[in-house]
């Protein structure tokens, strides 16, 4: 059961991730990205992650894909993008360097030097009394990982603050920031 | 043809999600070389993320470590507020010049 979900999960997160890259219209891409990341939510229950599961549901699923498609709809690029790409063997040199990047992270993965560290919490992920996955996530979020949890605070604060300063339309209507001299380029594919 | 078997005898080591990871890392980081439009620049970088968390997570069960899942949360607090800046910059170059792609950033290069 466990061999049968991996790998359908396996292959609903690879097939949507490829939808991602090779849709041509950004709403089909929001949805693939959904399907990715409601599969790998799956491999992570798989993995005795519940918490990180849920969340990953609710907080990705829930929040950023709505958020990518709110903007979607808000600026209408709803249509296709133009393929031809402008710059000479930018494709090839690109899928060249994404298999570059596959071998390195495989040989890494294949190495056991890049595993093995463990923290200092001691708390492990099974066993031992601790109670259920939420307990210890949180038995180890706010002991070992409070300061970097206080940090998070902040950043989000700042995240908040620059976002609200960068949509802010600054008092004047929207016609006078228009670049005239530069007009609509690029995705004009209707 | 009978896999039942072929299934029993198989087991899902810690080495097949880092093997999916590489992968879905791999697709992200092609997504954001090859696509111009800058939405789904960003959808690929989240599939990076994604992978991360997924290699995250391998690594605390393997680990037998919860530190692991905790450090996902951290990777998406990121992501989150990497998004809420992103898309805010987005809506700005959509208003100066009335596309999302790659090119229209054009200007920045001075």
């Amino acid at each position: 059961m466990t061999v049968f979900l991996f790998f359908l999960m396996g292959g609903l997160t690879l097939a949507g991730a490829l939808g991602v890259v090779l849709a041509r219209n950004p709403v089909h891409s929001a949805l693939f990205l959904v399907q990715t990341l409601l599969s790998v939510a799956v491999l992570f229950l798989l993995q005795d992650a519940q918490l990180v599961a849920a969340v990953q549901v609710i907080v990705y699923a829930g929040a950023i894909v709505v958020l990518f498609i709110f903007v979607i709809m808000l600026l209408g690029v709803d249509r296709r993008e133009a393929l031809t790409e402008p710059l000479r063997f930018q494709r090839p040199i690109a899928l060249a360097l994404g298999a570059l990047v596959l071998v390195e992270i495989l040989l890494l993965a294949g190495h056991g030097w890049a595993t093995g560290a463990k923290t200092a919490s001691g708390v492990p992920l099974s066993g031992g009394d601790f109670g259920n996955n939420i307990q210890r996530v949180a038995r180890v979020l706010f002991t070992d990982f409070l300061w970097p949890f206080q940090l998070t605070a902040v950043l989000l604060v700042i995240a908040v603050v620059g976002s609200v300063a960068l949509a802010k339309r600054s008092g004047r209507p929207v016609g006078d920031e228009i670049d005239a001299a530069s007009g609509p380029q690029g995705e004009s594919v209707p | 043809m009978n896999i039942a078997p072929l299934a029993a005898s198989l087991e899902i080591t810690p080495s097949y999600y880092l093997v999916l990871a590489a992968a879905l890392f791999s697709i992200g980081a092609v997504g954001v070389l090859v696509r111009r439009n800058v939405l789904v620049m960003f959808m690929s970088v989240e599939l990076m993320l994604n992978a991360v968390n997924l290699t995250f997570v391998a690594f605390a069960k393997a680990l037998n470590d919860t530190a692991g899942q905790v450090l996902v949360f951290f990777s998406l607090v990121v992501a989150a507020a990497e998004v809420a800046v992103g898309l805010a910059i987005i809506v700005v170059i959509f208003r100066r010049r009335r596309g999302a792609t790659a090119d229209d950033l054009t200007v920045l290069k001075g």
